[in-house]
């Protein structure tokens, strides 16, 4: 789930030069991001998914036709304007839609960032592990934020519309392998993720990862409802119901039998 | 249990607080942990001043007014509000929350506000001030040209303090404590001695100034004696330091009425004493959180007697009893003290409140302990701003200044500023458009320009009539200002504070702009996008058709960035040119107060598409709603104002709600400190912080008596949001409040 949606800046609609390997797809950007990683961010939200969530936050995303065009520079420059701002914790996200459908571009942007002495952060839902995000990953991220969508599979093809949870499930594995920070998010709706057998499932399957810093519960809630009606998509969560303050400590308690760091967002 | 002897230096031969502070501060590195809440005593006397300004807003803004007396240092009587919970006493007048009559600077001034109260001056005053007495006021419209009193009236110069006092000076209130009255008499007796001829008018206008600020000397040691305090010694022990501070506090505010009257940077000169007294045992902390508690208290209490149309350019009826905290020293040392905390913790024992004007001087060099509590009291009240303390201290020159009014850098006991108030650049912008005509009347304003029949404004040719309009502009704003000052001087001459300055201190004029990212975004449209202005049968422009995009101030975005800090270079430069009384140094700000409904309501359509009569951005901030890239962006976008060109200041009001500064109390406080880091390092000047939720000032505008303490930051001070007018509690609604989710 995505927040902080703004319109694109007239600021960077600059003139781009075309040549696809420096070329970003972009939803938009959150100069003051402060719910995606840590500390305050630039968060770059990518367009383009494969999945289509039901509650997703930033339905209009979706689409991989979209968004606008920025040159790695471009985004590079509009890091280093922000970067006073990171100060000992922050730095830039990408989000999206999912920014690992651009991991091939997303190297040499996330390499410069590096130069750059800037924190990087992938929020992804993990289902793709070529050889470029292996190369993004090992090399260029500081941490990935995982989003685990369900813990049975039934659940999860009813909730992303796509099957094999195993697949994000391989992607922690490998982030594990190499020793290297992650962060857990999971979506709570009520009655349909957010039910303690879920959570205690999740807590056994991940225990025992050691790069796994946080585990971040996003209470649920329908701001996005009106980019579904937008786009002429029809909302299926409309029954669904946000979390009570009670509900949402407990699911907090629940995991915090299985990791150091739970918090709601 | 002995006394500690304060560490000698150049302080003892001299009048000299800085070296005296620098001598014997003991930086605070720690938390907040320390602190203590309200005494007993405390909590009692605040529930008389909670229940006195209760009976104030009941009555309409005002609980009484003395219409015999003239205020002054000895004018009334030792007042108290509940004598046997006073720790630190005094009043400025008999009663508390009683407003007095201070008419040099203009009687009409008095009697309109209190005939909008159902009262009148005395008989004897009435007839003394119209026949005998000559005010500030008479003085400047006596000198006044035509062409003046035409820019005030169709509103190219607004506020100007040529009808009430023009406040801005602070004098160096620490003085009395150190030094005692009697030393300060002494010093003041020998500058006299060497004021010397031959006579030229400033050598004999020096003389009488000084013999005035020994007399006002004189007059504070009889009022201190009015409460039983032996004013002309040293303070002795921590409760007199801060008595003696707040006394030569009120006899300023005894004796004058300025807009704007700071009380300097007294938190970390007063917790020498305490830290003294503390350390031999003779107080707690309990005691040394009263005692700033109640001095706090007393500062929240200062009123003026003011007319309702001063609300229009000074909202919620303000004092600005600013008071500088923080910083650092220029040898690497910092200034916080366990004082600064102390100041800031009156906020949680009082609760939130607009006065004193609490302004951090935020350095990088902050200890991290201190940051965090400022972020954190910020995020709670709402109640403080901040200002660059490495900038400041790098291009001034002086670790020890407080800040004038909102946001001016000020040395204490070195120099004065003389208030300008502020001329309207979008104003002056539609001068360009209209042959140089006012755009309402029509009326010839600026020779020169000529009318402009284009159908498209061409950005070249727009500058170029823009030039004009600014340089005829300032020209008549300086005009207006050196008059005032000549005037104020003469018949309103602030000697109680100009008594705590050195003789003759360096001066600077504190000129004003409004209407900055109106005429940014309006030369941005003629350059980007093509504007179309469409004009009435007299040829003045009433609408404008923008067609295509243009890049709007806020965004982070240089091509319009720059127009906006040109715009402030160019404007500065004008006004460099040009004599200034008393040969004052030219400073600039871009700062509103509130004045920018009241501004946007006397200016026509814009050519960035606002409409005629809609309030202008407040200081130096992006329009409402043109700022859509985020916080970041819109902060660097100000931050590009170069304060060279402003060094009165760059006022920015940042709104923000709770949750998108962070998730958690602890991840707010620190993204908090991390973005004033940011901002100021990047050169910015000012930052108000306001984090609060739209719907609570919705509610309160509906519930007024549930929120009688919500304080929100507005251009360079803040208010109780319950007294501002109704137009501008929406005005404020409207603003951008930088959300996300």
């Amino acid at each position: 789930m995505k927040g902080y949606v703004h319109s694109p800046s007239i600021a960077t609609k600059k003139k781009i030069i075309k040549t696809t390997a420096n070329i970003l797809r972009v939803h938009s950007i959150e100069s003051f991001g402060t719910h995606d990683g840590p500390g305050i961010r630039l968060v770059i939200f990518l367009q383009g998914c494969k999945l289509k969530c039901l509650y997703c936050h930033n339905p209009d995303t979706i689409e991989t036709s979209g968004g606008m065009e920025y040159t790695i520079e471009q985004l590079v420059e509009i890091a280093l304007k922000m970067k006073p701002y990171f100060g000992k914790k922050g730095g830039v996200t990408v989000s999206g839609g999912e920014p690992l459908l651009q991991a091939k571009e997303l190297i040499p942007f996330f390499k410069r960032l590096k130069e750059e002495g800037i924190h990087t952060n992938i929020d992804t839902n993990g289902r793709i592990l070529n050889s470029y995000a292996k190369q993004l990953l090992d090399d260029y991220t500081d941490l990935v934020m995982l989003d685990i969508k369900h813990m049975t599979e039934e659940g999860y093809v009813a909730l992303t519309g796509k099957s094999c949870k195993e697949t994000t499930f391989n992607f922690a594995a490998y982030r594990e392998a190499s020793g290297k920070p992650m962060w857990l998010r999971y979506v709570l709706i009520p009655e349909i993720t957010h039910k303690p057998e879920l959570l205690h499932a999740m807590g056994k399957y991940f225990k025992n990862y050691t790069t796994i810093e946080k585990i971040e519960l996003q209470p649920y809630h329908k701001l996005g409802i009106h980019k579904w009606e937008a786009l002429g998509w029809e909302y299926q969560l409309k029954d669904a119901r946000e979390n009570t303050p009670d509900e949402l400590q407990a699911a907090v308690a629940i995991l915090q039998n299985y990791f150091k760091e739970v918090k709601t967002n | 249990m002995k006394i500690k002897k304060f560490n000698e230096g150049v302080w003892n031969e001299f009048i000299n607080l800085r070296d005296f502070v620098a001598k014997n501060i003991s930086p605070y590195h720690g938390t907040h942990h320390f602190l203590v809440g309200p005494s007993e005593k405390t909590q009692q006397l605040w529930e008389a001043c909670k229940q006195g300004t209760k009976e104030e807003r009941e009555r309409n803004g005002v609980r009484s007014v003395d219409t015999e007396v003239i205020s002054g240092i000895n004018a009334f009587e030792a007042g108290y509000i509940d004598q046997k919970n006073e720790v630190i006493v005094g009043l400025q007048t008999n009663e508390l929350l009683k407003r007095a009559m201070k008419p040099f600077g203009g009687f009409k001034v008095v009697q309109k506000a209190l005939s909008e109260h159902g009262l009148k001056p005395s008989d004897h005053l009435s007839e003394l001030f119209t026949k005998y007495v000559k005010t500030h006021n008479d003085g400047v419209f006596d000198a006044y040209t035509d062409e003046i009193k035409k820019y005030r009236s169709l509103g190219f110069l607004t506020g100007l303090p040529d009808n009430y006092a023009r406040g801005r000076i602070i004098g160096d209130y620490r003085r009395i404590a150190l030094y005692g009255i009697d030393r300060l008499i002494a010093a003041k007796k020998q500058d006299l001695a060497t004021i010397v001829g031959p006579m030229s008018d400033k050598v004999i206008r020096l003389r009488e100034e000084v013999s005035e600020q020994i007399k006002a000397l004189k007059e504070m040691v009889e009022m201190g004696k009015s409460y039983h305090l032996d004013l002309s010694r040293p303070a002795e022990n921590a409760r007199e330091a801060v008595q003696w501070t707040y006394m030569a506090y009120l006899a300023a505010v005894k004796e004058q009425d300025g807009a704007a009257m700071s009380l300097g940077n007294v938190s970390s000169f007063l917790d020498i004493f305490i830290e003294r007294d503390l350390e031999a045992g003779l107080i707690t902390e309990v005691e040394a959180q009263e005692y700033i508690d109640q001095f706090v208290m007393k500062l929240r209490m200062v009123r003026h007697l003011r007319m309702e149309a001063y609300d229009e350019i000074f909202a919620g009826d303000p004092t600005w009893v600013t008071e500088a905290i923080g910083g650092m020293l220029a040898d690497g040392r910092t200034k916080v003290t366990k004082t600064s905390f102390r100041f800031l913790n009156t906020l949680y024992n009082l609760g939130p409140s607009p006065e004193p004007n609490i302004t951090i001087l935020w350095s990088e060099h902050l200890p991290q302990n201190f940051k965090n509590y400022c972020a954190k009291v910020a995020i709670d009240t709402s109640s403080i701003q901040f200002e660059n303390d490495d900038l400041m201290l790098k291009s001034r020159g002086s670790d020890d200044y407080g800040i004038a009014c909102c946001v001016s850098y000020q040395e204490l006991g070195k120099s004065i500023q003389f208030f300008g108030a502020r001329t309207n650049l979008a104003k002056t912008l539609l001068l360009a458009l209209n042959g140089g005509r006012c755009e309402f009347t029509g009326t010839p304003i600026v020779e020169g320009i000529p009318e402009y029949t284009d159908e498209y404004l061409d950005f070249n040719k727009v500058m170029a009539n823009f030039r004009i309009a600014m340089k005829q502009v300032a020209r008549v704003y300086n005009d207006s200002m050196n008059i005032i000052h000549y005037m104020h001087d003469k018949y309103y001459y602030e000697k109680a504070q100009m008594s705590l300055i050195d003789t003759n201190p360096s001066i600077n004029i504190a000129y004003g702009i409004a209407g900055l990212s109106i005429v940014a975004d309006s030369l941005s449209a003629i350059k980007y996008a093509k504007v179309k202005p469409i004009r009435n049968e007299q040829g003045l422009t009433v609408d404008f058709e923008i067609e295509g995009e243009f890049p709007m101030y806020g965004n982070d975005d240089d091509r319009v960035d720059l127009l906006a800090s040109g715009a402030v270079a160019e404007f500065n430069n004008e006004l460099k040119k040009l004599p200034v009384y008393k040969d004052a140094e030219v400073t600039m700000s871009v700062l509103t107060i509130t004045s920018n409904v009241s501004y946007g309501k006397k200016t026509g359509a814009t050519p960035d598409g606002r409409a005629k009569g809609v309030p202008f951005a407040p200081g130096a901030n992006p329009m409402h709603g043109r700022d859509c890239n985020g916080a970041i962006a819109s902060l660097n976008s100000v931050s590009k104002i170069n304060y060279v060109d402003s060094k009165d200041g760059i006022s920015n009001t940042f709104s923000i709600v709770p949750k998108s500064l962070g998730a958690t109390e602890e991840e707010q406080i620190e993204n908090l400190a991390t973005t004033l880091d940011g901002y100021f390092y990047r050169n910015a000047q000012h930052l108000n912080v306001n984090v609060l939720n739209k719907e609570m000032l919705l509610d309160a505008m509906e519930n007024p008596d549930e929120y009688p303490q919500l304080t929100i930051r507005v251009s360079g001070y803040a208010v109780n949001f319950v007294r501002l007018t109704k137009e501008q509690q929406l005005e404020v609604i409207t603003r951008s409040f930088h959300e996300s989710l």
